[in-house]
């Protein structure tokens, strides 16, 4: 435990704690995208896939994992961040960050990426998957997504939100693997081609679904 | 080539400190930006008012004395220069400059534009050595290093210790600074036998200290005079890794 805190303590240990956390939920992205493509092949399979993942005893466990992931990201983000704005009581009156920074790297869009991907994760679980989980809504979940995405508002907050979590994760994916000294100059090339799953693929499969119910539908 | 200036001057460490505006005529294009201070701590001289205080020493580069952010850029603008070597042409004739010294807490503001960076001394001191036995000087050959990681250590080791990374990093982190001095040592046979403590204790001086977290925005490479890639980092973490789990 005394190592835990130790670790925790360090700066560098605190990051490693949100590499790891960070790409393990990306890991999870793409089982939910994965699972989320059913939707395409019609009400039956998307309800049986949706069955087998609030069923199955594995994937159950596995969610506790991914909660405490998510709590630890978020707690490490919150101090490092709250750390990292006391570093510097008095600011410049001229500072050009744009001349070297990426836009996605910068602190004011990671906060806002990542305070929008909150926000939207809670309305997110309040709308799918606490119904889904305790049973609180008898609609099938096929029924659900549907009716959720035929409204133009919640469809066009979902698509704004993964576009968000690109946006963070363009940022993120390739700083998990630099704080875990994986990004050397032999690997950059394929962490970054890598990246592209994560920052463009996966959220452009999310963005499909409210964008298919909302227009083709 | 003529110039306005907006330069932040402070009497001591308790002072609140101010920018206070400045002309400057008829500088030549291939001044430097120190030579141009100097051309205009003259005329204060000579007008009776206390010439602005700067670092500098070697004046090509190699000494990591000289250091302010210029127009919101730590050296000014340009890749891979020191203050030093900022030639006036960069700038447009009767241009206004900004010039602040590094700002972040751990760097205590000493007078103008000098700053107190024995943080980074003290970074140093609690594992940027080697073992070494005194006494004569031994063999080149007798302990082979690899070319690749000679190399790569001597990439590590051409930081001056300016603190341009800090004061660029949104953050104020110290990463690249103590990323460089614990690569150069990592990387060689030398410096293995403290390779662990190493890590630690610079890593764990450089919190006390008060620099922020790493967000790998890589806002320090692209100001680094020395131009020390962020790989240095991403070993710095390895070697954390590797000095924790072993």
């Amino acid at each position: 435990m005394n190592k835990f805190t130790a670790l925790y303590r360090s700066s560098v240990g605190k990051k490693i704690i949100m590499s790891l956390s960070g790409l393990f939920l990306c890991t999870f992205l793409i089982v939910h995208a994965s699972v989320n493509l059913f939707l395409f092949k019609g009400a039956e399979a998307y309800n049986t896939a949706s069955h087998f993942m609030s069923s199955n005893i594995i994937i159950r466990l596995v969610e506790v994992v991914l909660f405490v992931g998510l709590l630890a990201h978020m707690i490490s983000g919150v101090v490092v961040w709250i750390q990292n704005r006391m570093t510097r009581p008095v600011g410049y009156q001229m500072y050009r960050l744009k001349d070297n920074t990426k836009l996605s790297s910068r602190t004011p869009m990671l906060t806002t990426s990542a305070s929008l991907v909150a926000f939207f994760l809670v309305s997110h679980l309040l709308t799918f998957w606490i119904p889904t989980r305790f049973g609180a809504d008898p609609k099938l979940p096929y029924d659900m997504v549907a009716d959720a995405f035929s409204q133009s508002s919640m469809a066009v907050f979902y698509i704004v939100a993964v576009a968000f979590l690109g946006f963070h994760l363009k940022h993120g994916f390739q700083s998990g693997f630099q704080t875990l000294g994986l990004s050397t100059n032999r690997y950059k090339w394929l962490i970054d081609s890598v990246a592209v799953i994560f920052w463009l693929i996966i959220p452009l499969v999310f963005a499909s679904m409210p964008a298919y119910f909302l227009w083709f539908q | 080539m003529d110039f306005k200036l907006k330069i932040w001057r402070q009497k001591n460490r308790n002072d609140k400190g101010q920018f206070v505006d400045y002309e400057v005529k008829a500088v030549s294009p291939d001044a430097s930006f120190l030579e141009m201070l100097d051309i205009l701590n003259d005329t204060l001289v000579k007008k009776g008012e206390e010439p602005i205080a700067f670092d500098h020493d070697c004046r090509e580069g190699i000494c990591g004395s000289c250091g302010m952010v210029i127009d919101g850029r730590s050296h000014g603008p340009g890749r891979g220069i020191a203050t030093c070597e900022l030639r006036m042409r960069v700038f447009r004739d009767s241009d206004t400059i900004v010039a602040e010294p590094w700002r972040t807490k751990a760097f205590p503001i000493l007078k103008d534009l000098i700053v107190d960076r024995t943080a980074l001394d003290r970074i140093m001191a609690a594992g940027g050595y080697i073992s070494s036995k005194t006494g004569g000087v031994p063999e080149a050959n007798s302990i082979p290093v690899p070319k690749h990681d000679a190399e790569e250590s001597m990439d590590a080791a051409a930081c001056i210790g300016c603190g341009a990374c800090v004061a660029a990093c949104p953050n104020s982190s110290a990463m690249l600074f103590v990323a460089a001095k614990v690569s150069q040592f990592a990387l060689l046979p030398q410096g293995k036998i403290e390779r662990k403590e190493r890590v630690l204790r610079m890593v764990e001086q450089m919190d006390k200290e008060g620099f922020g977290n790493c967000s790998n925005n890589y806002a320090c490479e692209a100001e680094c005079p020395k131009k020390i890639s962020v790989t240095h980092i991403a070993r710095l973490n390895r070697e954390f890794i590797r000095a924790e789990l072993t």
